[in-house]
C-alpha cells in the first residue's frame, strides 16, 4: 500500500537552495508579522529559555543564601521578594508556556500534516500576550516585587505593603495567552489533521498537547477570576478572602488550586508527549501500549481537575474532603503509572540507541516514578501531616517539574534541534552536560527530602542550625546543576552559528514531524501527506531520511 | 529497625503518641517507592543493554501489550496506592479526633509569635507547658494572616487561621524540649517565629500550674519557669530585663551581638544616634527606648519595616525599666568610662 508521492519527494536531505521558514523573509518585521507556526514557536522558545535563565539565576541566589543558617547575601524581605520571582517566572513564564508554547506550536501543525496551525493570527496573538503579561510582571517585580510565593495566600497577599498588583495583572495576561494556546490546538487537532489520521494513528506528542489544552480552556479562567478578586480586594477592599471583612482564606486555597493543581498537568503532560515520542525514536520501536498512553493523556487531564483539596489537608477542610480528595489523587497516580510501565516496555525488543536526548529519557524515568511516588505519599493524608509545606514538598514538586518537565524540555530540545535549525550539535559535550544535569539534580533535591523530613518548613530565610549541612549539599548540588545548563547554552549557541548541516531525519525517526523537510518550508508540505499507519512503525527499513508510510 | 530508618531519613525523634505509627507508615511507604523506582530504573538497564542498537538499518517487531499486562500495569500500583492511602487515612482521622478527656490550651498565632492560654488563667508567650502523657488539645486561631503550628518531633501541623478556630491534639511521651515551627508563609519574621513546647512531668506540671494559679506571680505573662528548672530568683535590673526580653519575644527579632535582624540591635544601642524614616535624627535614649516600646510605629530607624507590636499595657512598669537597664548594660565597651586617652584600639568583646 503505498502512501503519496508526497512522501518519496521528500526523500533525501531537500536541497540547498529551497527556502525554508528561518531564511524565507529575513528582517524583522518578517519575524515580527509572521503567521507561521513555526516561527511563533520559535518566538516562545527563545522567550522561555530567557525566563528560564532568569528563574535559575534566582534559585542559586536562595541557593547561595542558605548557606548559613542566619542572615546572610541578603535580607530577609530581599529574600521573600527573589523566592516569589523564582515561582512566578519558573511557573508562569516558563513550564506553563515552554512545551506547548515553543514546540506544540512547531511540532503538532507537522505531526498532523497540516500547514499551519487553525488560527494562525490567534497564535501570534497568544505570544504576544505572553511578552505583555511577562513585561508587566517583570516590572512589578523591578518595581518593589511581591513577597506572597508565588501562591499568593490571602489574606497575606491582600494585606502585605508589597506591590502585588503588577505580578497579578501579568498573571491574568499570562492566563489569556494560555487559553489562547489551547484553543488554537483544540481546533487544530479536531479539524486539520491530515486524511487517514484518525485519532488511533495521533502520534502521542499531539494527545500529550491536546489534553494540556483541554485543562488550559477549562482551568486558566479559574485562576484569572481568582487574582482579580484578589487584585480588587487589594485596591477596594472587596474582603471575599480576608476574614476581618467577612471573608474566607480558604475559599481562596480552594479557588487557587482549583487551577494551580491541573496546571501541573499542564506543565507534565506535554513533557509526557516528549518522552512518549523521544523513546519511541530512540529504542526504534512501537509504542508499546499506544492506546493506553494517548488515553491516559484524557485520564490525567480529567481527573486532575479533582484533586485540588489535597494541598489543603491541614488547611482546616473537613476531614471527610481529605479523605475523598486524598483517594482521587491516588488515581491520578495510575494514569502515570500506566505511562511509566509502557514507556519502559517500549524499549522491549527494540533497538536502543544512547543519545543525549535518551539520557534525558533516562533521567526522567527515574525523576518521574521517585517524584511521582513521593507525590502519592503526600497524598496519603496522615503522612503529608508532617510533610506539608516543608522542603520534602518543595523537593516534590522540583522532581516533577524539573526532573520531569525539565528533563522532557531537554530532551525536545536536543531531539528537535536539528528538525527546527537543520544544525547538529556536539554529541559529546551533549552528553557530558546531561550527566551533570542528571547528577546535580539528583545532589540538590534528594538532601531536600531529607530537610523535609527533618522539620525544615519551606520559605524560610533563616533556619535552626541543625539543618545546614543538608543545606549546604544541596546548595552545592544546585552549582553542577547551574554549570551543567551553562554547558548547553554555549554548545547549542555554537551548533547554531557554527553546527554542521544535518541531514533531513538524521535520528531515523518515523515520527511523523519528520515527513517534512528539516528545517521545513514555510508551508511545511508541498502536498499534504496521506496517513496509512500508526507513528513509529520500525517494521520495515529505510536509508535515514525517508520514511515510507505505507 | 525503627531508630536505625528514622536515622537514615533525617526523622526528628519520636515524641508524640502518632509519631511512631505515621513512621512506620513512612518506612514502608518509602521503601516500596525505592523497590519501585529501582524495579524501573533496572529494567530499563536490562532492556538497554539486551536490546542496543547493533546497525543503523535495523528494524524492530511490532509489539501490542496483551490486555492482561495492561491490567497488571493498573492493578499493581493501584493496590499499593490504595493500601498506603486506608492505612494513612485511618490514622489521619484519629489524629483529627481530638479524645474527650483532652486538656485545652488557645493558641493565637501573630506576627511572629505564638500566644497561649490555659484555661486555668495563666499564659505565655512562645511557650507553650505541657505536662506528658496526657492529651492535649490545642484550639488554635490567627490575628493576622495564616500561619500554622509545626512540632517536627510530635508529627503535628494545622494551618492557623485569622476569623476561625481550628484545632489540634497530641499526647507527648516523654519530659523534653521541642520547637515549634511556622510553616506557613507569613512575612519577613516567618521563618523566626519559632516557639518552644516544654513537655514536664505531670506533676512538676501541676506545681507550676499551681504556682501561677495563686497569682504569686500574675503579673507575669509568661509563666516563670519551675524552681526544677533551676532559673535563679529576681536579681538586679539587668538580669531581670534579661528575663524579660526573652520571655516577651523581644529577642526574636533584635539581636545582642550587633547583627541586623528584623529590628535594629540592642548592642551599643544606648545613646546611638539613629536615622528615622523621617530623615530626622534622633537620640536612643531611655525616653526615646520607653517610646519604642509602647508606640514602636510611631518613630522607626531607617532601613526597618513598621512591624513591631505595640506593648503598651503589655509590659508592665518595673518590666520596662528593667528593660531599658538591660539594653544600657550592652555596651560593646563597656568597660571604658570618660574619654579615651592616647591612641584607642578597637576593644575585643569579652564574652
Amino acid at each position: 500500500m503505498r502512501l503519496s508521492e508526497t512522501t518519496d519527494s521528500l526523500a533525501g536531505a531537500p536541497p540547498l537552495e529551497t527556502l525554508n521558514y528561518l531564511t524565507d523573509g529575513t528582517t524583522v518585521m518578517s519575524w515580527v508579522n509572521t503567521r507561521d507556526h513555526k516561527r511563533v514557536g520559535v518566538m516562545f522558545l527563545a522567550a522561555v529559555l530567557v525566563a528560564f535563565f532568569l528563574g535559575g539565576l534566582f534559585a542559586l541566589t536562595l541557593r547561595m543564601k542558605l548557606l548559613q543558617p542566619g542572615p546572610f547575601l541578603m535580607d530577609a524581605l530581599s529574600y521573600n521578594r527573589l523566592f516569589t520571582l523564582h515561582g512566578v517566572v519558573m511557573i508562569f513564564l516558563f513550564l506553563i508556556p515552554a512545551i506547548p508554547g515553543a514546540f506544540g506550536n512547531f511540532m503538532v501543525p507537522l505531526m498532523i500534516g497540516a500547514r499551519d496551525v487553525a488560527f494562525p493570527r490567534l497564535n501570534l496573538a497568544s505570544f504576544y500576550l505572553y511578552l505583555l503579561g511577562a513585561a508587566i510582571a517583570i516590572w512589578g517585580m523591578v518595581h518593589g516585587g511581591a513577597d506572597t510565593g508565588w501562591t499568593f495566600y490571602t489574606p497575606y497577599s491582600s494585606t502585605t505593603p508589597t506591590q502585588v498588583l503588577p505580578i497579578l495583572l501579568g498573571v491574568f495576561v499570562l492566563g489569556f495567552s494560555s487559553i489562547l494556546t489551547g484553543l488554537n490546538f483544540i481546533v487544530t487537532v479536531h479539524t486539520l489533521r491530515a486524511p487517514g489520521l484518525n485519532w488511533m494513528r495521533m502520534p502521542l506528542f499531539v494527545w500529550g498537547i491536546y489534553g494540556t489544552s483541554i485543562i488550559q480552556v477549562l482551568a486558566t479562567p479559574v485562576l484569572g477570576i481568582t487574582v482579580l478578586i484578589v487584585a480588587v480586594e487589594r485596591f477596594a477592599g472587596f474582603g471575599m478572602f480576608d476574614p476581618a471583612r467577612g471573608g474566607d482564606p480558604v475559599l481562596y486555597q480552594h479557588m487557587f488550586w482549583f487551577y494551580s493543581h491541573p496546571a501541573v498537568y499542564i506543565m507534565v503532560l506535554p513533557a509526557m508527549g516528549v518522552i512518549s515520542e523521544t523513546v519511541c525514536t530512540f529504542s526504534r520501536k512501537n509504542p508499546f501500549g499506544y492506546r493506553a498512553i494517548a488515553l491516559s493523556s484524557l485520564g490525567i487531564a480529567f481527573v486532575g481537575f479533582f484533586t485540588w483539596g489535597h494541598h489543603l489537608f491541614v488547611a482546616g477542610q473537613s476531614t471527610f474532603d481529605a479523605g475523598a480528595f486524598g483517594l482521587l489523587s491516588m488515581l491520578v497516580g495510575i494514569f502515570t503509572a500506566i505511562k511509566v510501565f509502557n514507556w519502559v516496555g517500549t524499549m522491549y525488543r527494540g533497538a536502543i540507541k544512547f543519545t543525549t536526548p535518551f539520557a534525558y529519557i533516562c533521567g526522567f524515568l527515574y525523576f518521574i516514578v521517585f517524584g511521582g511516588m513521593t507525590g502519592i505519599a503526600l497524598a496519603t493524608t496522615s503522612l503529608d501531616i508532617h510533610w506539608h509545606d516543608t522542603y520534602f514538598v518543595v523537593a516534590h514538586f522540583h522532581f516533577i517539574m524539573v526532573g520531569a518537565s525539565v528533563m522532557a524540555f531537554l530532551a525536545a530540545l536536543h531531539y528537535w534541534f536539528p528538525k527546527m535549525f537543520g544544525k547538529t550539535y556536539s554529541e559529546g559535550w551533549g552528553l557530558v552536560a546531561a550527566a551533570l544535569i542528571i547528577l546535580g539534580f539528583n545532589a540538590t533535591f534528594v538532601p531536600q527530602f531529607l530537610l523535609g523530613n527533618y522539620g525544615m518548613p519551606r520559605r524560610y530565610y533563616q533556619y535552626p542550625d541543625h539543618f545546614q549541612a543538608l543545606n549546604v549539599a544541596s546548595t552545592a548540588g544546585s552549582t553542577l546543576l547551574g554549570f551543567g545548563f551553562l554547558i548547553i547554552l554555549i554548545y547549542l549557541v555554537i551548533a547554531l552559528r557554527w553546527g554542521a548541516r544535518c541531514t533531513q531525519n538524521p535520528w531515523g525517526s518515523k515520527g511523523f514531524e519528520w515527513l517534512s523537510a528539516s528545517p521545513p518550508p514555510t508551508h511545511n508540505f508541498d502536498e499534504i501527506p496521506t496517513i496509512t499507519q500508526m507513528p513509529h512503525d520500525y517494521r520495515t527499513h529505510e536509508p535515514p531520511g525517508v520514511i515510507r508510510v505505507s | 529497625m525503627n531508630d536505625f530508618l528514622r536515622r537514615m531519613l533525617f526523622l526528628p525523634e519520636q515524641a508524640s503518641t502518632f509519631a511512631r505509627d505515621l513512621d512506620r507508615l513512612h518506612f514502608f511507604v518509602i521503601l516500596t517507592t525505592f523497590v519501585m523506582s529501582f524495579l524501573v530504573g533496572t529494567t530499563a538497564i536490562l532492556f538497554f543493554v539486551r536490546f542496543r542498537r547493533r546497525s543503523e538499518t535495523q528494524t524492530t517487531p511490532h509489539i501490542e501489550p496483551p490486555m492482561w499486562l495492561e491490567a497488571l500495569f493498573v492493578t499493581i500500583p493501584l493496590s499499593f496506592f490504595l493500601l498506603w492511602f486506608f492505612v494513612g487515612f485511618n490514622e489521619f482521622v484519629r489524629q483529627q479526633t481530638p479524645p474527650a478527656d483532652a486538656m485545652d490550651v488557645y493558641v493565637m498565632g501573630k506576627k511572629w509569635m505564638w500566644k497561649f492560654a490555659y484555661p486555668d488563667g495563666p499564659n505565655a508567650i512562645n511557650v507553650l507547658r505541657v505536662p506528658a502523657g496526657r492529651n492535649v488539645r490545642l484550639l488554635m486561631t490567627s490575628r493576622d494572616v495564616i500561619h500554622s503550628f509545626y512540632v517536627p518531633e510530635f508529627r503535628i501541623k494545622k494551618d492557623v487561621l485569622p476569623g476561625r478556630y481550628t484545632d489540634q491534639w497530641f499526647n507527648a511521651v516523654a519530659p523534653g524540649r521541642f520547637q515549634i515551627l511556622c510553616a506557613e508563609y507569613c512575612g519577613a519574621g516567618h521563618s523566626v517565629m519559632r516557639g518552644e513546647v516544654i513537655v514536664m512531668k505531670p506533676e512538676e506540671y501541676e506545681t507550676w500550674l499551681a504556682l501561677q494559679k495563686r497569682g504569686a506571680l500574675a503579673s507575669r505573662q509568661d509563666g516563670s519557669p519551675t524552681e526544677i528548672e533551676g532559673t535563679p530568683a529576681l536579681g538586679n535590673l539587668v538580669e531581670q530585663g534579661k528575663r524579660v526580653a526573652a520571655e516577651k519575644g523581644c529577642l526574636k527579632c533584635h539581636s545582642i551581638d550587633g547583627t541586623r535582624h528584623i529590628g535594629p540591635t540592642w548592642l551599643d544601642l544606648y545613646h546611638r544616634r539613629e536615622r528615622l524614616t523621617t530623615g530626622a535624627f534622633i537620640d536612643a535614649d531611655e525616653a526615646y527606648l520607653t517610646r519604642s516600646m509602647m508606640d514602636p510605629a510611631a518613630e522607626i530607624v531607617d532601613g526597618y519595616q513598621p512591624v513591631m507590636p505595640g506593648y503598651e499595657g503589655k509590659l508592665t512598669a518595673p518590666e520596662t525599666s528593667a528593660l531599658v537597664e538591660y539594653i544600657k548594660s550592652l555596651q560593646s565597651d563597656a568597660v571604658r568610662t570618660g574619654p579615651s586617652e592616647g591612641p584607642s584600639y578597637a576593644p575585643l568583646r569579652n564574652n
